[in-house]
């Protein structure tokens, strides 16, 4: 019916919506576009690392040993990064370690959030002891170098995924909750709460509801520079030797690995060494800007 | 608001509490460890032998009276004896602290020195090309890992220029690889916090007045702003005495330079957790007593602090 098309654009018209989202578009800084493609770029290379690996990341060739950077290794085969000291292909090993550094990245802010998340959100909302607690709890972990405390618990325990995710995990809970906690707390007195729960509203259904939506955005800025910090921290683990263990490839296991071989294979650590800088930063920035346009009042933090 | 005496009272409860929970968590990430006795004895020892052993330790006790002994041997500072060394735990990680003191002021000495002049002078050059490239190395020291640092460090200045020796503890050029790769991150924070605890202050009001009324730009800059901005400075500054400990771990063990961290390391390694103990409490003892130092200088300098 052509009346019927003619009179829908009237309510179609694009309304640029008000607020900061859209005040802040007209200088999204290409830099975002970059980080972000990077990101993606590495869950892409993490999840197709069989398709896109050129060789087995674990099997070596002895006659290809230590081999610069090459187009011809000795064993016939092109090495862009070079081999490593069994003669593995680096870049195929850096490709697979992608896995090890986003599963365990990605896994430990699940668990670093959920639990310093809830933690807060109850911290903040209930107060009186139980506040009171989970706070000095929260001071007695910031008020100690927690690689130490990684070092030992990994020892005692054994480097297997889940230790690792736990252990990388919780030495980032207590970001997130004194930051919501400090939100929630101010929240609580909203007009908003108090009326819900006036209303008959339950106290879960207040903090799912009214509260969790609000918190959201710094939650997103937090879990994005923890996502940094959890990479960071497992490759220095797995440099340690408390990480992953060989011969599965890490970012962090290779430079430990290539620590040896410096001197004449300088591509074993350094390859590995740019990819891993290059992913803290990119992430780090991303969160930094994500806090400035997401949540100004951040800054401090 | 309470008085100096309250605050300093309530700050050393909660260091007190800190320290508490810190040594609970080693006992019972010890606990979790299983059975130390098959470490001390060679693999034949009799069944008879494991149990005296086991008396000797105290493992025969139940949990609580363990928890009870194990809290009064570490207000004594006693862990027992190491296996590696043979001689009291305490004893052997306080003989490497003298090597992660003197790698730890030299880095934080460096990071300061360069940091806080680098940090004014971007903040008053603004924009400039200094600024930019200050900040630059800024964000990339604050993001790279520490072990990476070091393998640069080393690649580059020690095998490549041949400047400096690779790892190990001697003269002066010893130090250099190890304080730089340690303090850079360090370097890094108080050059960023420097440049935008300037910033702010430079806008500030009692600024223009200065400058409205002739005052010389140096001294708006030395008498006005810096004293203002000295404390946020301060603060990031503290704080930084506890990355610094943590990166301690990692650096010694790059360089092999002969430290605590190192000592926490190797001592793993060889299983011999008394040692580990020591040196876990010995970093949280300093760090602790660092922070209820700085708090009390904090709550000095500023009443505002003393909440």
């Amino acid at each position: 019916m052509p009346a019927a098309s003619t009179s829908a654009p009237a309510g179609a018209i694009p309304v640029a919506l008000p607020g900061p989202a859209t005040f802040r578009r007209a200088r999204v800084p290409w830099v975002l576009y970059a980080t972000a493609g990077f990101i993606g770029l590495l869950v892409v290379v993490a999840l197709s690392a069989p398709l896109l690996a050129p060789h087995d990341p674990e099997r070596g060739s002895l006659r290809a040993r230590l081999e610069a950077p090459t187009l011809e290794g000795a064993d016939g085969r092109v090495h862009v990064l070079g081999t490593d000291q069994l003669g593995r292909d680096v870049l195929s090993r850096i490709i697979f370690g992608t896995r090890v550094s986003l599963t365990i990245g990605f896994a430990a802010v699940a668990v670093g959030g959920l639990v310093g998340g809830l933690l807060g959100l109850v911290a903040g909302f209930r107060g009186g002891w139980t506040d009171e607690v989970i706070m000095t709890v929260a001071d007695a972990q910031l008020a100690f170098p927690f690689i130490l405390l990684a070092i030992g618990i990994i020892a005692v325990l054994g480097p297997s995924f889940p230790n690792l995710i736990v252990v990388v995990g919780l030495s980032g809970w207590v970001t997130y909750a004194r930051v919501l906690r400090a939100q929630v707390l101010s929240l609580r007195q909203r007009d908003f709460v108090s009326a819900i729960l006036g209303l008959g509203g339950s106290i879960p259904r207040v903090l799912l509801r009214h509260i969790l939506p609000n918190v959201a955005s710094t939650f997103m800025v937090i879990a994005t520079l923890e996502l940094a910090r959890a990479i960071v921290l497992e490759a220095t683990l797995s440099f340690l030797g408390l990480g992953i263990q060989p011969p599965t490839p890490s970012w962090g296991g290779m430079i430990h690995e290539g620590r040896e071989y410096l001197d004449s294979a300088w591509w074993i650590s350094v390859f590995p060494g740019v990819v891993l800088m290059l992913t803290s930063l990119v992430v780090s920035r991303t969160g930094d800007w994500l806090r400035d346009v997401l949540d100004p009042t951040l800054r401090g933090e | 608001m309470r008085g100096l005496g309250g605050f300093l009272a309530y700050r050393l409860l909660r260091t007190l509490v800190a320290l508490w929970l810190v040594s609970t968590v080693v006992f019972v990430v010890m606990r979790l460890s299983g059975d130390p006795v098959p470490l001390l004895l060679p693999p034949d020892a009799p069944i008879s032998e494991m149990e005296r052993v086991r008396h000797d330790l105290g493992l025969d006790q139940p949990l609580p009276v363990q928890y009870a002994v194990f809290l009064r041997n570490v207000v004594r500072g006693d862990f027992g004896r190491s296996i590696h060394f043979r001689q009291p735990a305490m004893d052997v990680a306080r003989s490497y602290l003298v090597a992660t003191f003197e790698l730890g002021l030299v880095a934080f000495a460096i990071a300061v020195v360069v940091a806080f002049p680098v940090g004014v002078i971007s903040a008053v050059r603004r924009n400039s090309l200094l600024d930019h490239t200050a900040m630059g190395f800024a964000l990339i020291g604050q993001s790279a890992p520490t072990f990476f640092i070091g393998i640069v460090l080393i690649l580059l200045l020690a095998l490549r220029l041949d400047l400096f020796p690779t790892s190990g503890r001697g003269d002066w050029r010893h130090l250099v690889l190890p304080a730089l790769t340690l303090g850079a991150f360090t370097m890094a924070s108080i050059a960023r916090i420097t440049r935008s605890a300037v910033l702010e202050v430079l806008r500030a009001d009692f600024v223009r007045t200065a400058r409205a009324k002739g005052v010389a730009e140096s001294w708006v800059i030395v008498k006005h702003t810096l004293r203002n901005a000295a404390l946020p400075i301060l603060t990031i500054t503290g704080l930084q005495f506890g990355t610094l400990l943590g990166g301690a771990v990692v650096t010694e063990t790059v360089f092999a330079w002969p430290g605590i961290g190192r000592l926490a390391i190797q001592s793993i390694y060889n299983r011999d957790y008394p040692v580990v103990q020591s040196t876990v409490f010995i970093a949280a003892v300093l760090f602790i007593v660092i922070n209820l130092c700085l708090d009390v200088l904090y709550g000095v300098l500023d009443p505002r602090a003393r909440a």
